[in-house]
């Protein structure tokens, strides 16, 4: 369910033409927001990164940043609100309540509407995570407007209007999307699209609280309880420094524990290609790519994926992207920086084999001797 | 059980199958078919040639509205040797005609808009359903099948099998031998897409002109076999194929045969920078007449590739399949309307009717072809088109040897080959089999 | 009980090509299938059928090929079959889409019986939002459970209903209230087969197909691009690397020796920071 594919060609154009002034109330609409996603008082990083994002886009426009924090009222929060104004707010809009302490669509979607409809942006941004994806839904339908979601680049254009950049047609290509007489302009963002800005220390700003109207009794839906992931079986992938993944050029499942033992040696995550998970070989939270993770490691290792444009979007912001692939037409070489045309499972052994070696303790002491 | 009893059920849904389901169903009949894909079509890469008359026999105004790829203005055979070509290339502009004869079609399409077709004169269509067994009763006489869906047993007085050149239910009923290694071609086959201008370009065609290939020579390895290559609207169906038998003798396998052959200097720039879509393997009935099966028994008959019924010299399948299905359905309304049961004796209408047909008289006239070019296989896919090649060479290339000299070089190079007994057999053999 | 669960038909993604020259999409033999993420709505929705009896409606907007998705779901042992397609609803965005599909639910309550869940999956494989469950559960004043792993518990009498649904961190497990709209997460249950019977029914089965007006769509400016407040306005091909990749050729030692010093080659912030992770760091 979702957006039907549009024709771009003969629709776009006529359309885009008509993109007319924007009605008087909604020029009142002003500033970019950014909701700060945070389970249990640990903030998303994905909120940071849309902080440095927005922060581009807030110098552009010349408007002001601000970050919008929900939650209940305990310490941890104020910690968000004083971490917003280090990643680049110039004033932290608050919505505190004890019915707030865990994620239920009902309560937030009233906060950040009654807030929007009160303050007024002209961009509202959130994280394409379960939370930020189950909230901009309802919030974009209560205040009927505009949502663009798992945007891959934003901009704004001479008129000042958002340019939101997504992939379409199964990440095929991209296209820009711009919300037209419609404000705020929403648009969510996937976790390591966006490059995490610097932390820089700095004093609490200027913070405005609203209150919710609201108590426990209004709420439906209530939680009874919270498990919380054990850190040993939650992969880490998004936000790992190394990942290694495996495509259907691994020939069969049994072959993609040498993926697993390479990752193993170099203290790497390990993913996989879309198809893998269709087959069933890996569970669905490994995948990487445009219906996957997005992965910004320093070096990433892709053996025997072929590199299709929805895979690629997911690894395009790794430092070093490492091929091994078959077909030297192979479109992952298009957009890997160093390749080696072989068959992944003959080279995998060895280069685990030649990666323990190099990077054990024992050959770096006798390097450095 | 299914309560519910049908005239026929008609297993699988290619040309043949939906050919027999539409025949029936516009005669009126209670017709289910059975297909295992996901629709009609959807196991199908294929890219086909389609012949108009008789798919008109069936739906007179196809052209209205069948994803018809390309009308065929030309046909080219090839004969080659590791680095060159001899053609032979007939174009013809009569036909660019108003009805067009021969068409390329992807037969993923094709088949589905066939089926729709069957479904829309009545058929009950059911997909992504195999069926597992025929059931017989005490005689012997085919009932109905069992299918991999549960629910049991669906009745039928008439079981027309459609499955295939490698469709099981027959074989393992008895009904049928599982065909030999040496009666049928694996063909494998890619679609290389390109727009449709490039193609227009490389092909030399305009609008929706088509072209065929047909290659024979050392790209199939000294085996028997062809290459191909049709030209579709958007993309270049490819493929190569040479008989089971010969790939378990020669140990070349399909891949290296396919690459090879995208690789000769004659096909490599048609189909330059264009995007492959992955490759398939496909069986081909080559047996010809000899190896057709027992066509009909009590409560079944079979058509299509499931009966070996396949023109391999002049690669036609696809319209004897689609006959072999109208006859067959032309014969069960004939014995239904007479209220007979469908006996093998009444049933034996249908292999009259096809024995009255094209079908069967193209076959009887190559039923020796098959054998001679088996046998014979190194000379006629390995030696020939080296010396025809070279001929060719000496033929062409200016390099101040004298003519006469040039001619005698080339018939001493085929008699030094093959003597002048192996050459004069070889063409008699062949003679006498095209005859 | 009454469920109606929304589905989408797609384009194989795996199969989609791009023009090399224009950049548009070459649809020529793309199949098309159900979005895979509504196969385990469908299921889930079947199973509580199952369990609590009534009826389960698979509804749909697309054009008319859209069709055959029904037909495929009537297959699995779907109750209903409903199509809504016009060409009002052509070039919708996911606002334009929710107004079509609550309005449509609506319909199906007021003919059918009003529904007591309404599923769909928690994305598509096309479109990739994830937003259109959430727009559907707002427009029609449902209360909304998205990414559910697992029913847990469903009293159709008294209309509460738990569920364990993934959040980012972990699982929360929530006590709600019928009726709600859930989208379902993937490999939470396996689609069935139907049996001979369910594949005869659906091959006959009268799909119901519904324009913007038998719907009961007052406003035709709320439908399909006029409705969408977001325009695609530049649709391009990701613009290549304009450098290829360095290709490793070994020659005088191992392929895994050379690719690791190609690898390491003026990058010993590199080397230093793997080091450290493979000992565990």
């Amino acid at each position: 369910m979702s957006q039907l594919p549009k024709a771009p060609a003969p629709q776009a154009p006529s359309r885009a033409a008509t993109k007319k002034e924007l009605p008087k109330h909604l020029k009142a609409y002003k500033h970019i927001w950014v909701f700060i996603e945070q389970e249990r008082g640990q903030v998303h990083p994905v909120s940071w990164e849309l902080m440095g994002a927005g922060r581009a886009l807030a110098d552009k426009l010349k408007v002001d940043l601000a970050a919008v924090v929900v939650g209940p009222r305990w310490d941890a929060t104020n910690q968000v609100i004083k971490e917003s104004f280090c990643y680049g707010a110039d004033l932290v809009y608050v919505v505190t309540d004890d019915v707030l302490a865990d994620y239920r669509n009902e309560a937030y979607t009233k906060a950040l509407t009654e807030l929007v409809n009160t303050y007024k942006p002209e961009i509202l941004l959130l994280g394409a995570t379960t939370l930020g994806r189950d909230l901009a839904g309802s919030v974009a339908t209560t205040l009927l407007t505009g949502l663009t979601a798992d945007c891959t680049a934003l901009d704004v254009d001479a008129e000042g209007s958002l340019a939101a950049t997504r992939p379409t047609f199964g990440g095929s290509l991209l296209c820009t999307i711009f919300t037209l007489s419609y404000r705020p302009q929403m648009a969510t963002v996937r976790p390591r699209v966006m490059a995490m800005p610097e932390r820089v220390e700095r004093e609490v700003g200027r913070v405005i609280e609203f209150p919710l109207g609201l108590v426990e009794d209004d709420i439906i839906t209530k939680v009874l309880k919270f498990i919380p992931d054990r850190e040993s079986s939650k992969s880490n992938l998004a936000y790992a420094d190394v990942v290694v993944s495996g495509g259907l050029g691994l020939g069969s499942p049994e072959n993609f524990q040498l993926i697993r033992q390479l990752a193993g040696v170099l203290g790497a995550e390990y993913g996989c290609s879309r198809p893998l998970v269709q087959k069933g070989w890996v569970p669905a939270d490994r995948q990487i790519g445009q219906t996957g993770k997005t992965i910004r490691p320093r070096l990433y290792i892709a053996a025997g994926i072929s590199g299709a444009i929805q895979h690629r979007v997911g690894v395009e912001g790794a430092d070093l992207i490492v091929a091994i692939n078959t077909d030297k037409n192979a479109p992952i070489f298009d957009f890997a920086h160093v390749g080696i045309v072989t068959d992944a499972v003959r080279l995998l052994p060895g280069l685990t084999e030649a990666f323990r070696k190099r990077l054990s303790p024992h050959a770096r002491d006798r390097l450095a001797s | 059980m299914i309560e519910e009893r049908f005239d026929a059920i008609v297993v699988g849904a290619g040309m043949a199958g939906n050919a027999a389901a539409l025949t029936m169903a516009k005669r009126g009949l209670k017709v289910l078919q059975i297909e295992r894909g996901e629709y009609s079509g959807s196991k199908n890469v294929q890219g086909a040639i389609l012949y108009s008359d008789m798919l008109e026999k069936l739906i007179p105004d196809f052209r209205e509205d069948a994803p018809l790829e390309r009308h065929l203005v030309e046909q080219r055979f090839w004969m080659m040797d590791d680095h060159s070509h001899v053609g032979l290339h007939y174009r013809s502009d009569d036909f660019n005609e108003e009805r067009p004869n021969r068409y390329t079609i992807i037969r993923a399409q094709f088949d589905k808009w066939f089926s729709k077709k069957a479904r829309e004169a009545g058929a009950l269509v059911i997909c992504e359903t195999t069926v597992t067994e025929l059931a017989k009763d005490t005689h012997g006489k085919v009932i109905g099948v069992h299918t991999d869906r549960a629910g049991g047993l669906v009745r039928a007085d008439v079981v027309v099998l459609a499955e295939g050149v490698s469709g099981l239910l027959g074989t393992r009923a008895h009904l049928r031998e599982i065909p030999k290694p040496a009666n049928v071609a694996l063909a494998v086959k890619e679609m290389h897409f390109l727009p449709s201008e490039t193609i227009e370009a490389r092909f030399n065609l305009k609008g929706d002109e088509g072209t065929v290939i047909e290659a024979v020579g050392t790209i199939s390895h000294g085996m028997t076999g062809m290459g191909f290559i049709y030209s579709n609207k958007e993309c270049i169906s490819l493929g190569i194929g040479c008989l089971v038998s010969d790939f378990q003798k020669s140990g070349v396998t399909p891949y290296e045969l396919i690459e090879r052959f995208k690789r000769h200097p004659s096909v490599a720039p048609l189909i330059e920078g264009s995007e492959v879509k992955e490759y398939s393997a496909h069986l081909i009935p080559e047996g010809g007449y000899k190896a057709v099966p027992q066509l009909y028994g009590d409560g079944w008959v079979v058509v299509g590739d499931a009966a070996q019924l396949n023109n391999a010299i002049h690669r036609e399948g696809s319209n004897l399949a689609m006959t072999s299905g109208r006859l067959a359905g032309e014969a069960i309304f004939q014995v239904k309307s007479r209220r007979d049961p469908m006996t093998a004796a009444n049933l034996s209408l249908y292999k009259k009717m096809l024995d009255d047909s094209f079908v069967m008289k193209d076959l009887k006239k190559y039923k020796d072809m098959p054998q001679l070019l088996h046998i014979q296989s190194q000379n006629f896919f390995l030696t020939y088109p080296q010396l025809v090649s070279k001929a060719m060479e000496n033929f062409v290339r200016v390099d101040g040897t004298p003519k006469a000299e040039k001619e005698k070089a080339t018939l001493k190079s085929f008699v030094s080959k093959r003597s002048w007994s192996g050459l004069f057999g070889d063409a008699l053999r062949f003679a006498r089999a095209w005859r | 009980m009454h469920i109606v669960v929304c589905i989408k038909q797609v384009p194989d993604s795996a199969q989609i090509r791009v023009h090399p020259v224009t950049n548009t999409i070459m649809r020529q033999g793309v199949p098309t299938i159900i979005n895979p993420f509504d196969l385990f709505a469908v299921e889930e929705a079947l199973r509580l059928r199952d369990k609590f009896g009534g009826e389960v409606t698979v509804l749909t907007m697309g054009p008319p090929s859209a069709e055959d998705s029904l037909r495929k779901a009537l297959t699995f042992g779907v109750d209903r079959a409903v199509l809504l397609t016009d060409r009002y609803f052509a070039g919708a965005d996911t606002l334009a889409t929710t107004y079509a599909l609550a309005t449509a639910i609506r319909k199906i309550g007021t003919t059918y019986g009003t529904p007591d869940l309404v599923f769909t999956g928690k994305q598509t494989i096309d479109g990739d939002t994830a937003q259109v469950g959430p727009g559907i559960a707002k427009r029609l004043g449902l209360l909304q459970l998205t990414y559910v792993g697992r029913i847990v518990s469903l009293d159709p009498e008294a209309h509460s209903i738990e569920v364990e649904r993934r959040s980012e961190g972990g699982v929360q497990h929530l006590h709600s209230r019928l009726p709600c709209l859930i989208t379902m997460l993937e490999a939470t249950n396996e689609i069935r087969r139907g049996s001979v019977a369910d594949a005869l029914r659906a091959a006959r089965a009268e799909i119901v197909k519904w324009n913007a007006q038998d719907a009961g769509v007052e406003d035709i400016t709320k439908c399909g691009l006029k409705g969408s407040p977001t325009i695609v306005k530049k649709v391009f091909a990701p613009s290549p690397r304009a450098q290829k990749a360095t290709f490793v050729e070994p020659s005088d030692q191992p392929p895994a020796e050379a690719l690791i010093a190609e690898i390491f080659e003026g990058r010993p912030k590199l080397e230093s920071k793997l080091a450290e992770l493979a000992r565990g760091f």
